[in-house]
């Protein structure tokens, strides 16, 4: 281990680890702890690591990876209906051919950087939305979704057992993967792609990565051919983006095309950003914020807004639950879309900026010309 | 032109135009092994053009760069690099974004490692003997007791630095120096051409262009004079001081 892991990153892991595994009771205050909710934190924290393994360290924006997300969660859908109802060869068929098309979609895209590059995997990703959407129905089930069926032929399954009967459902090695189960198994993935992302940042491999990010011209003139380390990470990023759709159909199995819409994309940029672009747990915090405000806006309705202004006056209390109502529920977008102003503007590093400068104003004051370890992540850093 | 026995890098027959500006004509250079060739010559003469073209950057008109026999024209940025050239820019090209200790590690990888290679379990903090090999070459420039600290806050006289260190750690067999001590005060320009003259003593080749003549003459071998893209003079640096032509296109005037 000691080679493996410094004290400090040792740390860091041991207690993320301790907040996702306590999550279902640290939650509850916050009217989030259910295994639905808590298992969507899971998928889109990893779907949000992956990403920053791109954008973050490298600086490449991809507009497009939905795209990963949507091809992991159809690859799954296939695997839980030709071979087995078992999520883990689900899981390792998403991840290999979402790799596929990462490999493939930033072969060609990362020929080009900077706006070029995002328009470029916007593109690709719209292609596979239509293709999914439309094209490629037999594949898909287009608009209704692909979902699975009791006549389904998995063959590994039947091999071993008769179909059962009823709506098919997936499962680990005969195991339950609904309620808590589920919450639990994407849990170890959140984990394991925790370490992962670690690993990488903090490895030789990561700091070329930041090298490229921070100055491309002079990598290639310190003799690094800087394709296939742009290219390596844009497949990591793909595959684990991937992962997070597989683990979206074992709990919600319904394969849709909307997964892979350019508004799926700008949600992962969303969550980076808002957390905190090329730091560790920025990512997670963002996407994890994200779902959670989703979740609550996109519930409310008019009765709930209407009792929440019931101290005003009739008239009154009705404006104001008409302008309100249009950022809720259908409209949390909006929502959203003001707060990502909000951040961009007052914030570009995120909420580990906010919590640093927080940290700066009342512990320690750091001395300014030393890199702290966050500061040498974060992209602010470079203006 | 003959080509002498020991000549590392020859630049031959080199034209760059930019659109109707010719940039560079007619450029023939030899440069030997071990040597310090130093090329002078007013604003806008074509020197740092002349780098551009033996590193890749850009690619020439028509002629071509040969470096210990090896063709470097229509090679990559990275393969010269690995071939063993390294550059030190006009304007320095350093990674702002990381640390200082950062910025010299990371050529070391590059030597170490080759162009790519997927290093990502072992962490950086492990990597012992790079580090030490890097916090010696920080010694060496003098910014050892700032290694922890962000690059791009450095001075343009440290960055300087910091870009030389990054270039020597590599130990390059070229080294390509455009004006590496402007904007330093005159004790870090002095430490700076004793740095030189240590790596010199090693064998290294370089090429060094300098407005500096107190630089010129302490380092240089051989001087080259370009003006508007063409070579005036070429000697020793006492036959180039000595020479007429010379000192009515350049050294008349601020400069010595
Ligand atoms: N990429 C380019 N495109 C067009 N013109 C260029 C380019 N690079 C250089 N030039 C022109 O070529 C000429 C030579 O420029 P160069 O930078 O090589 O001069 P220099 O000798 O290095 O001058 P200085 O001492 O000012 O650095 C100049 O007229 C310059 O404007
Ligand atoms: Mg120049």
């Amino acid at each position: 281990m000691a080679g493996f892991m410094s004290r400090r990153d040792l740390t860091l892991f041991v207690g993320f680890a301790a907040i996702v595994l306590l999550l279902p009771i640290l939650a509850a205050p916050f009217g989030a702890a259910y295994p639905d909710l808590l298992q969507r934190f899971m998928i889109f924290g990893i779907f949000a690591l992956g990403f920053n393994i791109l954008f973050g360290l490298t600086g490449y924006l991809s507009f497009g990876h939905a795209a990963f997300f949507g091809v992991g969660s159809y690859a799954a859908m296939w695997s839980f209906k030709l071979l087995s109802l078992n999520a883990l060869p689900a899981i390792i068929f998403a991840v290999a051919i979402a790799g596929v098309f990462a490999l493939v979609i930033g072969y060609v895209s990362l020929r080009r950087s900077g706006i070029y590059f995002s328009i470029l995997t916007l593109a690709f990703a719209q292609m596979c939305y239509s293709l999914a959407y439309s094209v490629l129905t037999p594949i898909t089930n287009g608009e209704t979704g692909l979902r699975m069926a009791s006549s389904d032929p998995r063959v590994l399954d039947r091999l071993f057992f008769d179909a059962p009967a009823g709506v098919p459902v997936p499962s680990l090695f005969g195991m339950s993967l609904s309620g808590w189960n589920g919450f639990y198994f994407s849990a170890v993935f959140l984990l394991a792609t925790f370490l992962l992302a670690m690993r990488i940042t903090n490895s030789p491999f990561g700091m070329m990565l930041k090298g490229i990010k921070s100055n491309q011209n002079r990598m290639n003139y310190t003799g690094f051919n800087t394709r296939p380390y742009t290219l390596t990470a844009f497949v990591i990023s793909g595959m684990l983006a991937g992962l997070a759709g597989a683990l979206l159909v074992v709990t919600d199995p319904l394969a849709g095309a909307e997964r892979m819409q350019w508004t799926a994309s700008g949600e992962v940029v969303l969550m980076t950003i808002l957390g905190g672009v090329g730091t560790l747990v920025g990512p997670v915090i963002g996407a994890w914020l994200i779902k959670y405000f989703e979740n609550i806006f996109s519930s409310f309705n008019d009765n709930v807004l209407s009792s929440f202004f019931s101290f005003l006056p009739d008239g009154a209390r009705e404006v104001a639950v008409t302008i309100a109502g249009k950022f809720v529920g259908e409209g949390w977008h909006l929502s959203l879309g003001l707060l990502f102003v909000l951040i961009v503007v007052f914030l570009p590093g995120g909420i580990m900026e906010g919590a640093r400068r927080i940290g700066a104003r009342f512990g320690r004051p750091r001395n300014g010309s030393r890199v702290g370890r966050q500061r040498e992540l974060s992209p602010t850093a470079a203006e | 032109m003959l080509t002498r026995e020991n000549v590392v890098l020859h630049v031959a027959d080199v034209h760059k135009n930019f659109g109707g500006l010719h940039a560079l004509s007619d450029i023939d250079l030899q440069v030997e092994e071990g040597k310090t060739h130093a090329i002078i010559g007013p604003n806008g003469a074509g020197k740092s053009t002349l780098l551009n073209v033996i590193i890749g950057r850009l690619p020439p008109s028509s002629g071509a760069v040969v470096f210990d026999g090896i063709v470097l024209t229509g090679k990559k940025p990275h393969e010269i690099n690995q071939l063993g050239v390294a550059r030190v820019f006009q304007t320095p090209e350093i990674f702002a974004d990381l640390s200082i200790l950062q910025n010299v590690m990371t050529p070391a990888f590059a030597r170490r490692d080759g162009a790519f290679k997927i290093n990502m379990f072992r962490a950086v903090d492990n990597e012992k003997e790079i580090r030490q090999e890097a916090e010696a070459m920080l010694e060496d420039v003098g910014l050892i007791d700032r290694r922890e600290g962000h690059a791009g806050a450095l001075s343009r006289g440290d960055k300087r630095r910091l870009e030389l260190a990054m270039c020597l750690i590599q130990k390059p067999r070229l080294l390509l120096l455009d004006e590496p001590t402007a904007g330093m005060s005159r004790h870090d320009t002095n430490t700076t051409i004793e740095l030189l003259k240590k790596i010199k003593a090693r064998g290294m080749t370089k090429v060094i262009i300098e407005h500096d003549m107190h630089v010129v003459f302490s380092l240089a071998d051989r001087v080259t004079v370009l003006a508007q893209g063409r070579i005036i003079a070429a000697g020793s640096p006492d036959e180039v001081r000595g020479n007429p032509v010379v000192q009515e296109a350049y050294l008349g005037g601020a400069h010595l």
